[in-house]
């Protein structure tokens, strides 16, 4: 951890000097009169992490899709390289080399390894109506990046849809990284994956980082956010409610603000006013606190939300 | 001697199995399984059905259904459906036939013309698809009725009755006949101009399919049309094209029946977008898309024109032709189905 927070620094001093890949201040976004997204900021730079957390309909996919350039932001400023743009599509994005890995995965489940990994940005040789795919270069160029990420596939040819879903997320930061990305949009890369799948993927986005690129990387599950993490961007209902360095905040305390400690408490009440048996509201809160989901450890809760133990006699 | 006779067998079993899995991984497996049992029934029951010629009739047979047929898979490759094929053959000869016989022109410029018209058709058909969202289904299926009212009101319209008058008399016929509707002595058999077409046409959407990065942009919007407009293929693009390749299937063969019949009869063509898309499901192209090849839907026409001239050789009840295609399909798309699953587990193995 302290090798990493060093290098870390060390990273951060470095790009001192040049503006961060990709910053945004006090951006807001708006659907008609519904406002989305508001006040926020982000920054990051060249190996850096930068994670977003949220809960559902916090306003994470708006904030990644400006970013991406599927949205535009109405208000605020969004600088790659110190330059204000106005992204008007995804393939713009790409161009400033701003790479974005779906939740949904980005893959056609159906189609080889290789044709999904050159998807969009086929090599091909020859000429005119003699043009064709590159195949050998392609296949032995996916086999060799996966291969440099840690995956040996047998075979380049069998479907994508084989692979498990940590795997088919390794392919898709594989095929942004092949492709040039300064940065790389991971959104909820881990939200359908299980445990030791989620550990694979988190490799694969400190891997990327030592690559000196800048991710952003999007979760609601702070246990895996944190060990990757340089900084945390914490949203809820389309504002930013905290913004920390990773020295200025511990698991426990992210946790907490993540949990959102006063609702816990209030559906620990609710519970109980719904007449849940005592045994069944503190097995719940300890399930809760046991939580240790990405193997990084116990949270205690109690302390971090401050839940009342209930007396066994209330019913 | 016997002994080294049956090892050798025994190498090739494990190598045959590993064939087994290869095989019955590709989409046309089924078919061609489909395909050799059809033959071997025929060829028992009608001894007419292997002679050369009987196969020349067989093939130009399945040619009329296969180039629609090519069109179809790989449209339905690409995750849409079109059921104003059938149709649209007939839309294309009349445009050209109609447009000779009025202005008076060279036959070339009718031909042109239903080219123009046909693209045209495909064209609207995935744009109105790209514009208002809705399921290939139902935008087809409008077309599919406003195609027949237009081949019929338009051709009352100009000649007063059903059908388009001969043009046999137009400048430029003979030459365009020839082009489209003549016949080809190979092999000591005639064989009908739309079989070589026909064959030309799937090896060229073989190699747009396996080998051209367009071929990659078709697999993938059939598959993961979202996913793939996020790493940058025109998903839209694409599948216009699509649907302009089945407006030029549709011209070629709408172009061979003027020429091959003279006259055109504006209420046909209903119905046969069926035969075409039951020859691309069972050629193993998957209805959602993503899945199939160009070579599986010729290989279902294949199928179709054997029952369609072995029904008559073996002097059976023609009757029975539409019965024995929907117990085909069926029978066909579970086979791909299982088939695929055992070979994806792995079957070749359970084989040895």
């Amino acid at each position: 951890m302290n090798a990493q927070a060093e290098q870390v620094t060390s990273a951060r001093q470095a790009g001192d000097a040049d503006p961060p890949l990709v910053e945004l201040r006090e951006a807001e976004k708006r659907y008609g009169n519904i406002i989305a997204l508001r006040d926020v900021s982000l920054k990051v730079g060249a190996g850096e992490v930068m994670c977003v957390l949220g809960d559902n309909g916090a306003g994470k996919s708006t904030l990644i899709k400006i970013i991406a350039g599927l949205h535009q932001h109405d208000g605020g400023v969004f600088e790659i390289e110190g330059e204000p743009v106005k992204l008007g599509s995804p393939r713009e994005a790409l161009n400033y080399g701003i790479a974005t890995v779906y939740q949904d995965l980005a893959v056609a489940p159906l189609m080889p390894v290789w044709r999904n990994f050159f998807l969009g940005s086929e090599t091909t040789k020859g000429w005119g109506p003699f043009r064709r795919l590159d195949i050998p270069f392609m296949k032995e160029t996916a086999k060799k990046e996966l291969l440099d990420m840690g995956i040996d596939l047998r075979d380049v040819e069998q479907p994508i849809g084989t692979l498990s879903g940590g795997e088919r997320q390794c392919v898709a930061i594989a095929r942004a990284v092949y492709f040039g990305a300064k940065v790389l949009i991971l959104d909820e890369p881990t939200a359908a994956l299980g445990v030791k799948q989620s550990g694979v993927v988190l490799k694969y986005v400190i891997q990327a980082r030592e690559r000196g690129l800048g991710v952003v990387f999007i979760t609601h599950n702070p246990h895996h956010a944190y060990p990757v993490g340089n900084r945390f961007l914490l949203l809820k209902r389309g504002q930013n409610i905290g913004y920390y360095e990773k020295d200025e905040i511990t698991l426990e305390e992210l946790t907490g603000l993540m949990a959102g400690g006063a609702e816990l408490e209030q559906l620990v009440h609710e519970l109980r006013d719904a007449g849940t048996d005592t045994s069944e509201v503190r097995a719940i809160r300890d399930e809760v606190q046991h939580d240790s989901a990405a193997g990084v450890g116990k949270v205690p809760l109690t302390e971090a939300v401050k839940i009342v133990d209930l007396p066994e006699q209330e019913r | 001697m016997n002994s080294t006779a049956k090892t050798v067998p025994k190498d090739e079993r494990v190598a045959s199995g590993n064939w087994f899995t290869k095989f019955f991984t590709k989409p046309e497996a089924g078919a061609v399984a489909g395909a050799v049992v059809v033959f071997a029934i025929f060829a028992i029951t009608a001894p007419q059905f292997t002679q050369p010629s009987s196969m020349a009739t067989i093939l130009y047979g399945a040619s009329t259904v296969g180039i629609m047929a090519l069109g179809v898979s790989l449209l339905m490759i690409g995750g849409e459906f079109d059921l104003s094929t059938g149709v649209a053959v007939i839309s294309s000869a009349l445009s050209a036939s109609l447009f000779v016989y009025w202005f008076g022109t060279n036959v070339w410029v009718g031909v042109l013309l239903g080219l123009v018209f046909s693209l045209g058709v495909g064209f609207i058909n995935g744009w109105l698809l790209m514009k208002t969202r809705l399921a290939s289904f139902i935008v087809t299926l409008s077309t599919f009725f406003m195609l027949t009212g237009l081949n019929l009101g338009v051709t009352r319209m100009i000649t007063g009755g059903v059908a388009s008058p001969s043009i046999a008399q137009w400048p430029g016929f003979d030459s365009a006949a020839a082009v489209f509707a003549s016949s080809v002595p190979i092999f000591g058999v005639n064989l009908r101009i739309t079989v070589i077409y026909w064959i030309a046409l799937v090896i060229l959407a073989t190699w747009i399919l396996r080998r051209t990065k367009v071929g990659n942009w078709i697999y993938a919007s059939g598959g993961a049309p979202e996913s793939a407009r996020a790493v940058g293929v025109p998903v839209w693009r694409t599948k216009i094209g699509l649907y302009m390749g089945v407006g030029f299937c549709a011209w070629l063969l709408g172009m061979h029946n003027l020429f091959a019949f003279r006259t055109v009869q504006s209420g046909e063509g209903i119905g046969n977008e069926f035969l075409y898309i039951v020859a691309a499901v069972v050629g193993g192209c998957l209805l959602t898309g993503g899945y199939g090849s160009a070579i599986g839907g010729a290989i279902g026409a294949l199928i179709y024109g054997m029952a369609l001239s072995g029904v008559v050789y073996a002097e059976w009840n023609p009757d029975w032709l539409r019965f024995f295609l929907g117990a085909m399909l069926l029978g066909a798309t579970v086979l791909n189905f299982s088939l695929q699953r055992r070979a994806a587990k792995g079957g070749g193995r359970r084989k040895t």
